[in-house]
C-alpha cells in the first residue's frame, strides 16, 4: 500500500510544483526560455533570413509560445487536480479574446472594403 | 457495531473520494481561483483595446506612423526590465513560501526597481512622443496606440504601489496566511502584466517593423 501511496505521489501532473526547489527550478526554465523566446522575436522582426511576409506569423507563434511558458512555468497553471477549475476558466477567457479580437478585425475590414473610397464619398458631399 | 479509525486507511479512503465530493478546497486555492477570474476579466479588457489598436493601425490621418515612431532598442529594454522583474517576483514568492524576511525584502525591492525603470522608460517614450506632436489626439492610430500601452503602464503603476502595500504588511503582520496569500495574488497579478506585455511588444511595436 505504501508503495502505490509513492508512485501516486511522485506521478503528479506536469507542472504541479510542490517543494520550494522544484519552484525555484521552474521559475529558472521559464525565465530561460522565455528569455530566448523574447530574443528570437527581437531578432525575427528585422531578420532578412526569414522570408518577409512569414515574419508576422512567426511573431504570432513566438508571442503565443512564449505565452504559454509564462502561464505554465510563472503562474503554475497545470493539469493537477487544484487547477482544474483555473484551466476551465482560462480556457472560456481564450475563447472570449479571439472572439473579441479577431472577431472585430473580421468586422472592420469588412466594412472598409465596402465602404465607398474617401474621394468619391467627398464629392458626393458637395 | 465498531468505527476502527486508522489514520493511514483514512488518508487513503480520502484520495480515493472523487475531487468533486472532498468539500471545500484549501484557502489558498479558492483565493488563488477568485483572483485569476479577476486577472483573466482584466485581460479581456485588454482584448478590446488590442482590437481597437488592430483595426486603427493604419489610420494616421497624415500623421507619423508606427515606424517612425517606435524605436526597437528601447523597446528590448522595457521588455527585458519587465521580464526581469517577473523572475525577481517568482524569487520572491518562494522566499515567502520559505518566510524569510530579509529575502523577501531584497526581491521585493529588486522587482520593485525594474517595474519602476520600466515605467521610467515608457514615461520617457510618451512624453518624446507628445513634444513631437505624436500625442494621443493627433490621429485614431495614436489614440488607439496611448489608451492600449498606457493601460498597461498604469496596471504596473498599481501593481508598484500594491507591492509597497505588501512589503508594509509583510513588515507590521509578519507571515500570516493572509499575508502569503495576498503575495500570491500579487504575484499572479505581475506575471499576468506580463503577458499582456507580451502582446504589446509583438503586435504594437514588433508588428510595425515586421
Amino acid at each position: 500500500m505504501n508503495t502505490t501511496a509513492n508512485i501516486v505521489a511522485e506521478d503528479r501532473a506536469p507542472g504541479a510544483h510542490q517543494t520550494g526547489r522544484d519552484r525555484l527550478r521552474s521559475y529558472v526554465i521559464g525565465f530561460v526560455l522565455a528569455v530566448v523566446l523574447t530574443v528570437a522575436s527581437f531578432a525575427a522582426s528585422s531578420s532578412s533570413a526569414v522570408w518577409g511576409p512569414s515574419i508576422p506569423v512567426l511573431l504570432g507563434v513566438l508571442a503565443i509560445a512564449q505565452m504559454g511558458v509564462h502561464l505554465v512555468f510563472f503562474l503554475h497553471i497545470s493539469s493537477a487536480p487544484d487547477s482544474t477549475n483555473n484551466i476551465l476558466a482560462l480556457a472560456f477567457g481564450i475563447f472570449v479574446v479571439g472572439l473579441v479580437i479577431f472577431g472585430s478585425m473580421i468586422i472592420v475590414s469588412n466594412l472598409n472594403h465596402n465602404m465607398m473610397p474617401m474621394d468619391q464619398l467627398l464629392q458626393m458631399q458637395r | 457495531m465498531s468505527i476502527t479509525i486508522d489514520t493511514a486507511t483514512q488518508q487513503i479512503a480520502l484520495d480515493e473520494v472523487p475531487l468533486s465530493q472532498r468539500g471545500p478546497a484549501p484557502q489558498r486555492v479558492v483565493a488563488g481561483f477568485g483572483f485569476w477570474l479577476f486577472l483573466l476579466s482584466d485581460i479581456i479588457i485588454f482584448s478590446a483595446l488590442f482590437a481597437a489598436y488592430a483595426v486603427l493601425n493604419d489610420q494616421t490621418n497624415g500623421g507619423p506612423g508606427a515606424i517612425e515612431l517606435f524605436n526597437k532598442r528601447h523597446v528590448f529594454i522595457e521588455t527585458a526590465c519587465l521580464l526581469a522583474s517577473s523572475f525577481t517576483c517568482g524569487m520572491m514568492v518562494i522566499s515567502v513560501d520559505r518566510r524569510s524576511a530579509p529575502s523577501t525584502y531584497f526581491w521585493a525591492l529588486l522587482t520593485l526597481l525594474l517595474g519602476l525603470a520600466f515605467l521610467r522608460l515608457e514615461v520617457s517614450e510618451f512624453s518624446d512622443m507628445v513634444l513631437h506632436g505624436a500625442g494621443p489626439s493627433r490621429s485614431a492610430f495614436l489614440s488607439s496606440f496611448f489608451t492600449l500601452v498606457g493601460t498597461h503602464g498604469l496596471h504596473v503603476t498599481a501593481g508598484a504601489c500594491w507591492l509597497l502595500v505588501m512589503m508594509a504588511q509583510v513588515a507590521t503582520l509578519g507571515f500570516r496566511p493572509m499575508v502569503m496569500r495576498r503575495m500570491l495574488c500579487f504575484s499572479l497579478f505581475w506575471h499576468a502584466l506580463d503577458i499582456v506585455w507580451i502582446g504589446v511588444f509583438t503586435v504594437v511595436y514588433l508588428g510595425a517593423h515586421g
